[in-house]
């Protein structure tokens, strides 16, 4: 078990050709990622890192019987070929293009919930089932398998976040980098929902940020629903307000998305929330070892 | 991206949303002109910079005659405002919008933004309009009327009707305003815009509307499908440091305490500024190398982050994923060499290529550069050396 992505996952990437998509395309391969195939419009028939390349995912589907995306195209075309993936019937989709318009993105994530698909991102690192399948951009060597669930906004921190966990000789069980847009496709409570079923999975990582609401939304679900441990940490407690901290999403607008509004609203639930980043490895051990 | 208040006027006009007539202009000579093109007798001199209470400031006049509106023009321009958007170092007023003068029945508010949770953009109206909404948000909640919009349908009757009935309007008044929204939910949604504000939206004695101010950002990722919009952009209103940044890929942001960092990642780099805080320090800024960071990149933030004399110390918090350490290290001993840095350095490296990474530094005749093995370490020691000890 593990969530979303496992070993038996065929997976496509589109934007195969490209210099960013050779290049994750080859690292995820080198991981162990059962990479069936890729598309490049107007490349189709050619053979890329080994692979077939299809000029439309719709071939790909037939061809390949694939089930996951990973998807590497520049900006303006990420919406469209969001929605072509949804439109052939891929059922988990990754998007880690960074820098799509709003509006695109809303549209695209109405078509992916209407087609059944799961859509993580985009502006995200992927998702990765640790010594599995790594779709994304994720260094793979960072996450050994264990028990760890983990859910971020973020891309770099949940390498630091995961790398605690690992020398905390706890490991992951999948991880994911669900993006630091304003609109992303999968939210932290649909992941929760996922990792409370999960069998390999026994705690929780949140790394949530400022701006918006999401990590409140998931203190309630988390009240309610979640019976494993889970541990959260919020950055941007230090962020002025007004201020876009790298990310579209990270913003605190007016006294809305704080970071101690969300470590608030967390720790009521019944969250452990840690005030430090370099803290995250040794809290879950703790919780895990009572 | 953020506008004035006259640019927002033009794209206003373009989609028939009603606006006073007015013009912009910056020398206070070309004042009286301007105001004898609007016509009438009464007139509002206005101040264009970016932040909101500018009337509170000083920098919104009205003027009575020829003369008045001459003498506020040249008050105006070149005047520091201070309001409580600018910060107390105020902003300079290069521009003033001249506006003719308008018969105001009643003032109401009309705005358009996103709303995260619901993933949609909302449009907003309120009978409280002159004051500002984030009050009427806090303390009346129930005097804001929203209507979530589907792009996938657009801007529909039953829309413009739910607003309208909670503006309490007549059956005319309904009819005009529903052209009225429906224009502006054009400028929203046409244009990308991440917000649209009108505030004061004005009923006239003989029941229009008309945009009284305008407030416009735009969504940063779509510019590239807004020429137009992207000529707008006033690079008085940013930071220089924040601009010259940008150039080079880096996401940067001043902050006001001593322990400069760099670091790759938005959410390590705000986390990195949380942890200098939590051991005692003050971050003297935020900075993103980003995903493609070179050793030329590194140096240029080495650059930016000292120009800034506050800082103390500066912390490079670095984990390795696409970035390599071993680029990042060299990055540091090029920014050392074109860079005089005399500021100690605590550098933390980790993941991708760490081990050559540490190497390089440690072959390095550099003398002011501390290792660090993990973030709080880094932390700590770099909150000593800020401090001198």
């Amino acid at each position: 078990m593990s969530i979303l992505v496992n070993k038996t996952s065929r997976v496509i990437v589109q934007g195969f050709t490209g210099k960013e998509g050779t290049f994750h395309a080859e690292q995820c391969i080198a991981y162990g990622t059962n990479v069936v195939g890729g598309v490049t419009p107007g490349k189709g028939g050619q053979t890329h890192l080994g692979r077939p390349v299809f000029n439309t995912v719709k071939e790909a589907v037939k061809a390949t019987e694939t089930d996951t995306s990973l998807i590497l195209v520049p900006p303006a075309f990420a919406a469209d070929a969001i929605m072509e993936a949804a439109a052939a019937g891929i059922k988990v989709i990754v998007c880690i293009t960074e820098g799509i318009p709003t509006r695109d993105v809303i549209i695209a994530k109405k078509f992916t919930d209407k087609q059944g698909a799961t859509l993580i991102g985009p502006n995200c690192p992927g998702i990765i089932t640790a010594d599995e399948a790594k779709v994304g951009i994720m260094p793979g060597f960072v996450f050994k398998k264990g028990k760890v669930g983990l859910i971020s906004k973020s891309g770099t921190l949940t390498y630091e976040m995961a790398n605690q966990v690992v020398l905390a000789d706890l490991g992951i069980s999948t991880a994911i980098g669900i993006g630091g847009d304003p609109i992303i496709g999968t939210t932290i409570i649909d992941l929760l929902k996922l990792f409370e079923k999960d069998k390999e999975t026994e705690a929780i990582v949140i790394i949530g940020e400022i701006g918006g609401d999401m990590e409140i939304q998931a203190a309630e679900y988390i009240k309610e629903n979640i019976t494993k441990p889970v541990v959260a940490f919020i950055a941007g407690r230090t962020a002025p307000k007004g201020k876009r901290m790298g990310h579209a999403g990270a913003i605190i607008a007016g006294s809305k998305g704080t970071a101690q509004e969300k470590m608030d609203a967390l720790t009521k639930a019944g969250v452990t929330v840690v005030d430090s980043p370099a803290d995250i490895g040794v809290k879950v051990r703790e919780i895990l070892n009572k | 991206m953020n506008i004035h208040e006259y640019q927002a006027k033009q794209i206003f006009a373009k989609y028939d949303v009603p606006i006073p007539k007015g013009k912009m202009i910056e020398k206070a000579e070309d004042a009286i002109d301007a105001a004898k093109e609007i016509g009438g007798n009464i007139w509002v001199v206005k101040a264009q910079i970016h932040a909101g209470g500018r009337g509170k400031g000083g920098g919104v006049k009205l003027a009575r005659s020829l003369d008045e509106v001459e003498k506020y023009a040249s008050e105006i321009i070149g005047m520091t405002l201070i309001t409580h958007q600018t910060g107390p170092a105020g902003k300079l007023v290069k521009k003033v919008y001249i506006e003719g003068g308008i018969d105001i029945k009643k003032e109401l508010y009309l705005g358009m933004v996103l709303d995260r949770a619901k993933e949609l953009p909302v449009m907003m109206a309120s009978t409280e309009g002159g004051v500002e909404i984030e009050k009427v948000a806090a303390e009346m909640p129930e005097k804001i009327i929203k209507v979530e919009i589907d792009p996938l349908t657009g801007f529909q009757g039953y829309h413009a009707r739910e607003l309208a009935f909670g503006l309490n309007l007549s059956k005319e008044q309904i009819k005009e305003f529903g052209k009225f929204a429906k224009a502006l939910y054009k400028v929203y949604s046409l244009n990308d815009a991440s917000l649209v504000e009108i505030n004061p939206l004005v009923l006239t004695a003989d029941d229009k509307f008309i945009a009284l101010d305008a407030k416009m950002g735009f969504d940063d990722n779509a510019l590239f499908r807004h020429k137009d919009i992207l000529e707008m952009r006033d690079l008085d209103e940013e930071d220089p440091a924040e601009i010259e940044a940008s150039e080079y890929g880096l996401s940067y942001v001043k902050l006001d305490g001593n322990v400069g960092c760099m670091v790759n990642g938005a959410g390590l780099a705000m986390s990195t500024m949380d942890i200098i805080k939590l051991e005692g320090g003050e971050p003297a800024n935020f900075l993103d190398v980003g995903g493609k960071a070179s050793a030329s990149t590194v140096a240029k933030g080495f650059e930016i982050i000292l120009k800034d004399p506050n800082v103390k110390a500066i912390l490079v918090n670095i984990f390795g994923g696409i970035v390599r350490c071993d680029r990042i290290a060299n990055g540091i001993l090029e920014a050392t060499e074109t860079t005089r840095v005399e500021v100690p350095i605590v550098v933390r490296l980790d993941g991708t290529n760490a081990k050559e990474a540490i190497e390089i530094i440690g072959k390095s005749s550099l003398t002011n550069i501390i290792s660090a093995t993990d973030l709080g370490d880094a932390a700590r020691k770099v909150v000593k050396a800020a401090k001198g000890v």
